[in-house]
């Protein structure tokens, strides 16, 4: 089986006001297998999201390597790191819009700047997409005019634009109706079944995500755990997996199983 | 935590170091951005709008007074000599070689560097910025690069429109007003303005556009790395504040260095 990407020993600090560092990944080492989905998951402000922009070349490590197919991200710069971009597809946590487009116009961004097709193909393509995420209607809208919920979705939608070679999703559910939810699921499990891209959910919604999931990385304390099923999880001895197990999974989590 | 003050000194140094190499591979990556396909032509013609055309009321008001006090106030030092006769000529070479330049810098500082540097800003801390990037799009070439080719192109037309109606606003004072004699004012400018003089004006608010467009959408792309500008929406205020008092200071300097090189 390919890997994707790989973190080798990462380590990623921050200063903290008035001296010391905050050790956010302490010797991380993972990966993510090609053609997979990987769910990370943790607690608020453990790393997840300075994962994903560790990934992307968005922030620098303080030490270790990240492979991501074959390139060190830790050390290319310009237009390596820019080509490599290209076969990402990005959700940011906070959907991060362009405010002076219109939602067509964003989702249309990535076609217009990288692509060489015509406005009508891309018109197509465009309100195809928006239709599947229910945002028919919305396109002349600015991102100040929508909710949380809608921004997530546009910002969605412009992400599976340039059929990446792998996705990063960041909370991509969060502030949306458990209906919707189960939804973006079924839309990421369709794609991913049409386009076979690698995919990393950043996500809460243990349960219903994993469904999706191969493997599952819990982030606590700067450690990472990595499961190949959520029965291995649940039968893990260490105290904080569990306590995530109890806290965040809990009863819903229970009947999952026994559906399954 | 406290530190001796020589420390703090070698810390500040060490920081303004940083900031200007970093804005320094800043500008070159700007430059590099005019060269990238595809051109937005389209962003640049926004853009000349936005600082050229947007800046002419505030241009014109400032110029036409400038003028009119210049126009006055040569006057009443020439009229101690007897020498009315020169003020066509002092009105509108101090406008063409100093204040035309000079103030329409200041005032495209004011007017379209503060929200330039806003928005940047902003985009960088709502993270689009990062999500250019991230499709590969150079944000360079799709915002940067067309703020600075239309201030280079929208600064020298502005100080252009700024000498002119400012050299009106002086005849307005200086003939209609005091009395000079229309002759004298039209002809004391064309026999002293040489086209050195003219070129000067010209180099200046080239420099003077670059320094504007530079520092100030230096600041809005840089507003995560300014220190002590805090986070949010207050770093971006406050990279605003300094954009355009960097972006002033700059302008004063350098025109200083420019006469005393170039004159
Ligand atoms: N630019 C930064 N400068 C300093 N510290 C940072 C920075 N970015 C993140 N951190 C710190 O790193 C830690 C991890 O942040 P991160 O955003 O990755 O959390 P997260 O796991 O995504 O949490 P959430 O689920 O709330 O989104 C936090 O403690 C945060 O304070
Ligand atoms: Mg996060």
């Amino acid at each position: 089986m390919s890997t994707a990407i790989e973190f080798k020993n990462v380590i990623k600090a921050f200063p903290k006001r008035g001296g010391g560092v905050q050790t956010v990944l302490d010797q991380v080492s993972f990966s993510i297998p090609a053609g997979k989905t990987t769910v990370i998951a943790g607690g608020s402000g453990q790393g997840k999201s300075v994962t994903l922009k560790l990934i992307l070349g968005l922030m620098r490590a303080d030490g270790g390597q990240i492979i991501v197919q074959g390139n060190d991200v830790t050390t290319i710069d310009g237009r390596a790191l820019e080509e490599l971009r290209t076969r990402f597809g990005v959700l940011f946590q906070g959907s991060a819009l362009f405010d002076s487009l219109t939602v067509y116009e964003n989702v249309a961004l990535p076609l217009r700047e990288r692509t060489k097709k015509g406005e009508k193909e891309i018109q197509d393509q465009v309100m195809s997409t928006l239709a599947r995420l229910d945002l028919t209607g919305h396109e002349n809208k600015y991102p100040a005019q929508l909710s949380g919920g809608m921004k997530k979705r546009v910002g969605l939608a412009r992400a599976l634009q340039l059929k990446p070679e792998i996705m990063l999703f960041d909370e991509p559910t969060t502030g949306l109706d458990p209906v919707m939810t189960q939804d973006i699921y079924h839309l990421f499990a369709e794609t991913q079944a049409q386009e076979g891209f690698s995919s990393i959910i950043v996500s809460h919604d243990i349960p219903k995500v994993f469904n999706l999931a191969d493997q599952v990385i819990i982030l606590h304390e700067g450690k990472m755990d990595v499961f190949s099923s959520p029965e291995e999880i649940q039968w893990s001895a260490k105290e904080h997996i569990r306590e995530f197990v109890l806290t965040t999974m809990g009863e819903i989590y229970q009947s999952h199983l026994v559906e399954r | 935590m406290h530190r001796n003050p020589i420390e703090r000194f070698g810390d500040t140094g060490l920081y303004a170091l940083q900031d200007l190499g970093r804005m320094a591979i800043y500008l070159a990556k700007a430059i590099r951005g005019l060269f990238r396909r595809p051109f937005r032509f389209r962003e640049v013609l926004r853009q000349i709008q936005f600082i050229g055309a947007g800046s002419l009321t505030v241009i014109i008001c400032t110029a036409a007074s400038t003028g009119m006090v210049l126009g006055l106030q040569g006057y009443y030092s020439l009229h101690k000599f007897g020498a009315e006769g020169m003020l066509g000529s002092a009105v509108s070479l101090t406008l063409i070689m100093e204040l035309g330049p000079v103030l329409t810098a200041l005032m495209v500082a004011g007017r379209a560097g503060s929200a330039m540097c806003a928005e940047l800003g902003i985009m960088r801390i709502s993270e689009q910025i990062d999500a250019l990037d991230c499709m590969a799009i150079d944000p360079f070439r799709y915002l940067i690069s067309p703020k600075f080719l239309a201030a280079l192109l929208s600064v020298p037309l502005l100080t252009v429109i700024f000498d002119v109606v400012g050299i009106g606003g002086g005849y307005v004072a200086g003939v209609t007003l005091m009395g000079v004699n229309p002759g004298s004012y039209i002809e004391g400018m064309r026999s002293s303005v040489t086209n050195h003089d003219i070129q000067l004006g010209v180099i200046k608010s080239f420099v003077f556009g670059l320094l504007v467009v530079w520092i100030c959408t230096g600041r809005g792309y840089f507003v995560k790395e300014i220190r002590g500008a805090g986070f949010g929406a207050e770093s971006v205020g406050r990279a605003t504040t300094q954009a355009v008092v960097l972006s002033s200071i700059t302008v004063l300097v350098f025109d200083y260095l420019l006469t005393a090189v170039l004159l």
